[in-house]
């Protein structure tokens, strides 16, 4: 039969963010495939050169938007070490608040992500609801729904509004009740577990291959990395939580870690609205106007732990204004470029879907 | 599998229990809930939302902090573009609007923000510097008209009162409102010695200062000869000194005076004053005056003074206004003469102010440069008896006269003519040489008690000099200062203020004097009244004193320092009556040419004042308006390029009139 060439995207139910998987398939058998993910490239490194240290943070989170907190986070805790910056403590906090929320808020937007492919919408559309939520919340903190431009460089850009702790421990216990029901909908439904058991395999010799991390790699290999366990940032090392891991890597067994993290961080949201102490929330960074605040030469690697992985932000300053080289490392790069290309050929052309949502892929981290 | 992977029992059946949120509210927000009436009758016309059965008119309420449409104060804001510079998607552009008042610290300019760019970052918010820019709860705007997205905020959102919601706070604000500390001499030790009491910026600390700067620019207007403070401000910032330098001259040729006792309207005016403290733009000014060193002068301003226009113009006295003249018309090719009756030159700079002020080495620094372009400054000259004016008329092609307030005025109460009584002129000139060492403690007439009267700066100059040379000659000082004005209504300014009553001044505010009491041939005090009021209701000077309420200031010397007088004995009997005198200055056009004299020009205090660098624009205007009258009567020769480039310059630079800034106190 003749080879056929596929598109799963831009326009696709099944796909994440502004990408492409060009497929050549043979009958439903994916014979070869590749991601095709410039279609949001805007050439955000290049940019973030272009602009001030202190406006930056209008451009940083566009590098991921189901989860733009994290980039704010490695920016800012990287121009931080340059500066030698100490932030006050209920500034770290607040940032593992907002962190958190933002990762519940990626895990239940690609848990959702689930139902595109498999019919499932139910699921989908109850995910988005809670993460409508989360996002309320945001706008209740930082005044913006998506793009919060929140964690800026000296701490968190104002203090959280009044009677907020109540709104989370609500929607915390809101949705910690219902995580049961997320599985009963997804990963323990009958009638979709035949397309995430057993299949969508990730291999842990594939993981140290492409240097996957995040889920991806936990679910692979049995080994708790995470960097806020192997080098944590803000207050990680002040809260107990447990990395969950597996070594069998189907669809489901991520897609399980996933809500497992999502426990996790409910947990360390509550701890984090107990022990944050009072207090200043913002320090500048220098003295002067912002648009003359400089950060001293030198180099450095900043890195979070993202829903999808390690994310890093490799930052160069020549002392100036402007950062003079801004390197991200995209948490999905690995399975989401290099994977797609080797892996997903192979594979049926309905489980490319699922297996782009349970990598945690997101395109604009891949192409920056 | 290890035993994190034990899932339970799956089941076809269970995910049937969600059917109970059939019968529960939604959670998201729908569509019919958020749109306002005026987009909606939008809306509904586009096919999209045509099926749709819309009920609308509930809009949902956002958050106290949403970072929506924009609301701008135009009261408060002062079109200073910090909002348009900030702007990570440059989004805000400022837009002339001449209809505004023309006011000192303020822009006829407001920011449009076109919102097809904004992305609501909030940093415009966060930078302004007159909190007038605010964000509101309005999310929602729709419009089949694309230009109708560039939007100019003002205070109401589309027409219509709205709740403002993202607003500054001292979190996030990006200015920086205090002023890096300068450091000063203490009161109890500059009070032995004439040393300098400011001490001026270290590299550092002026960096950081330098940093406090937004680079709107609303300090240029205010400056009398609109310095280009933005721009050497920056190069501080940036550390090139001789950048900084090479912007001062362009239109201050006394920076290291001006640097040190400027009356600093562009403070008043500067944008950071309106919610804090200005920026030191005066001490700036002296860093880079104190920082730069001699050779580096030279490269500033040497090679378009070697070409002269045949034409020569002589300048009478060599206070601010005559240097300016000086320098800047030698600098458009002129050889140009000045002629100074004392001993040195510099006028009030090196006869007035007094030395812990502006101390001699700072103004010789600005007069050696204005002699190494070329400017000829004869002293110890007196026009009228070493040479005369007619001369000067005959050898000239013009003549400016920047002669000065030179004479101390008294007061015409009884007891005033007795001798120990000076005016401050007739005695900070003395005050000066003593500084210098060329007059000796002995020569010095001041009593061991001593009363002045006046609430200006020069007041201030005699109190303190006073109080120095008391020192010296009796061990202990004993200074009171007396003037009309109360404290919040003191002319004289709030550093002088604080330094006076640091060093010892005694202050008794609010009283007009009426005698000195004079017995035996001495001085025993000074009679006065309580001052009811200053100013009557049109604003104009008119003090009215409460008789009952009389005290005696006992003194044994009474200096007045209220007012200065000129001296135009110089001025041939040909010329009175075609110069006009008005109550002590001499009538003249906006460029300071005396009236039917087409080559007679004037500045400084016997034309406009009140201060220095009034007198610095006197003396550039006049400059060029001498240009203009010789330039095209003079034989002209090929001139370079780069003279004629600097000769535009100052053309170009000519300085309007300044618009004057309302004070702010910040003693009471």
């Amino acid at each position: 039969m003749k080879e056929m060439k596929l598109f799963l995207g831009p326009q696709h139910p099944g796909m994440h963010g502004n990408a492409s998987v060009h497929m050549f398939v043979d009958g439903d058998i994916i014979k070869r495939s590749y991601l095709l993910p410039g279609m949001l490239y805007r050439g955000f490194e290049k940019q973030m050169e272009r602009k001030l240290w202190v406006n930056n943070i209008a451009l940083i989170p566009r590098v991921c938007v189901p989860e733009p907190d994290i980039n704010e986070m490695a920016f800012a805790s990287g121009a931080e070490k340059l500066l030698k910056l100490e932030i006050p403590e209920r500034a770290h906090w607040i940032r593992m608040i907002i962190l958190e929320f933002a990762r519940i808020s990626a895990h239940l937007m690609a848990y959702g992500g689930l139902g595109g492919p498999t019919g499932n919408y139910t699921l989908m559309y109850h995910a988005h609801a809670d993460r409508n939520n989360i996002l309320d919340i945001f706008e209740k903190i930082t005044g913006a729904r998506v793009y919060h431009q929140y964690i800026v460089i000296g701490g968190v850009r104002q203090d959280l509004p009044k009677g907020i702790e109540k709104d989370m421990h609500t929607f915390l216990d809101s949705l910690e009740s219902r995580l049961k029901e997320y599985r009963d909908l997804g990963i323990d439904n009958a009638s979709i577990i035949k397309r995430i058991k057993d299949t969508i395999m990730l291999p842990a010799e594939v993981v140290w291959e492409l240097g996957v991390t995040g889920i991806g790699m936990r679910s692979a290999v049995n080994k708790a990395y995470d960097i806020r366990k192997v080098a944590p940032y803000a207050r990680y090392d002040q809260v107990e939580f447990e990395v969950p891991v597996s070594d069998y890597s189907d669809a489901r067994s991520r897609l399980d870690i996933k809500i497992k993290e999502v426990q996790q961080s409910i947990n360390i949201i509550r701890q984090c609205l107990e022990k944050m102490p009072e207090g200043p929330v913002r320090v500048k960074p220098a003295r002067g106007q912002s648009m003359r605040w400089t950060v001293p030469k030198g180099h450095v690697y900043s890195m979070v732990e993202s829903s999808r992985g390690e994310f890093g932000y490799y930052m160069v300053s020549n002392g100036g204004t402007h950062p003079y080289r801004v390197g991200v490392r995209g948490a999905s790069y690995p399975q989401g470029l290099l994977g797609i290309e080797k892996y997903l050929p192979g594979t049926r052309i309905d489980d490319a879907a699922l297996w782009v949502d349970t990598m945690g892929i997101c395109s604009p981290e891949i192409d920056r | 599998m290890n035993e994190n992977n034990k899932y339970p029992k799956s089941s076809i059946f269970r995910p049937l229990r969600h059917i109970k949120y059939i019968f529960k509210k939604p959670v998201t927000h729908p569509l019919e809930t958020i749109f306002t009436k005026k987009n909606a009758d939008y809306l509904k016309g586009v096919k999209v939302m045509k099926s749709s059965k819309a009920k609308i008119s509930n809009p949902r309420t956002a958050p106290d902090n949403l970072r929506g449409f924009h609301i701008n104060d135009w009261e408060k804001c002062i079109g200073c573009g910090t909002c348009g510079e900030i702007c990570p998607t440059a989004a805000i552009t400022m837009v002339e609007r001449h209809d505004l008042p023309k006011v000192a610290g303020k822009l006829q300019q407001r920011p449009v923000i076109d919102y097809g760019r904004c992305c609501f970052c909030g940093l415009c918010v966060d930078t302004c510097t007159t909190e007038s820019l605010k964000m509101t709860k309005e999310y929602i705007y729709a419009d089949s008209n694309p230009d109708s997205f560039q939007l100019m905020p003002t205070e109401t959102w589309q027409d219509q009162e709205v709740e403002q919601a993202y607003v500054k706070n001292e979190d996030t604000d990006l200015l920086d409102l205090e002023r890096v500390e300068m450091e000063h001499i203490e009161g109890s030790e500059r009070i032995n010695s004439y040393i300098e009491v400011v001490r001026g910026y270290s590299k550092e600390y002026a960096r950081l200062e330098a940093a406090r700067c937004v680079e709107c620019g609303v300090c240029t207007a205010s400056c009398p000869v609109q310095m280009h403070i933005p721009m050497y401000i920056k190069t501080i910032w940036e550390d090139d000194i001789e950048g900084g330098l090479r912007q001062i001259y362009e239109t201050n040729p006394l920076p290291g005076v001006c640097g040190r006792v400027c009356t600093h309207n562009c403070e008043t005016a500067c944008a950071i004053a309106v919610r804090g403290e200005a920026i030191a733009i005066r001490w700036l000014k002296r860093y880079i005056i104190d920082s730069a060193p001699d050779d580096m002068y030279k490269k500033i301003f040497t090679e378009p003074v070697s070409e002269v226009i045949d034409a020569k113009v002589a300048i009478a006295g060599s206070g601010p206004s005559s240097l300016s003249a000086a320098y800047y018309l030698r600098g458009l090719g002129y050889k140009v003469d000045v002629f100074e009756e004392k001993s040195r030159a510099g006028g009030v700079a090196s006869f007035g102010a007094p030395q812990y002020r502006i101390p001699d080495y700072a103004v010789e620094k600005d007069i050696n440069f204005i002699k190494s372009i070329g400017v000829n400054i004869h002293t110890n000259t007196k026009i009228g008896s070493d040479i005369t004016f007619e001369d000067l008329e005959k050898k000239y092609d013009a003549v400016f006269l920047g002669t000065g307030f030179f004479k101390g005025r008294v007061l015409n109460i009884p007891g005033a003519d007795h001798p120990d009584i000076m005016g401050a002129m007739d005695f900070l000139p003395l005050t000066r040489d003593f500084a210098r060492g060329t007059l000796k403690l002995e020569d010095m007439n001041v009593k061991p008690s001593v009363v002045v009267v006046g609430g200006g700066d020069v007041a201030f100059d005699v109190a303190r000099n006073c109080i120095r040379i008391q020192l010296q000659k009796y061990g202990k000082a004993n200074v009171l200062l007396t003037s009309l004005e109360t404290l919040d209504i003191l002319p004289g300014s709030d550093d002088e203020y604080i330094e006076g009553k640091e060093e010892g001044i005694k202050f008794r505010l609010g009283y007009g004097p009426q005698e000195v009491v004079v017995e035996d041939g001495k001085i025993k005090g000074l009679k006065v009244w309580k001052c009811t009021r200053v100013f009557d209701e049109e604003g104009r000077f008119n003090p009215s004193f409460d008789q009952s309420q009389e005290e005696i200031f006992e003194a044994e010397q009474v200096f007045f320092s209220v007012g200065q007088a000129p001296d135009y004995s110089y001025i041939p009997e040909s010329l009175k009556d075609k110069v006009k005198i008005e109550r002590g200055k001499i009538k003249a056009d906006e460029a300071g040419k005396v009236e039917g004299l087409d080559w007679l020009y004037v500045g400084g205090d016997i034309f406009r004042g009140p201060d220095i660098i009034t007198a610095v624009s006197d003396g550039h205007r006049a400059a060029v308006a001498i240009d203009d009258y010789l330039y095209n009567k003079a034989k002209k020769k090929e001139q370079s390029e780069y003279f004629k480039e600097v000769r535009e310059a100052i053309r170009f630079n000519n300085p309007e009139p300044a618009l004057k800034p309302k004070r702010k106190r910040t003693l009471i």
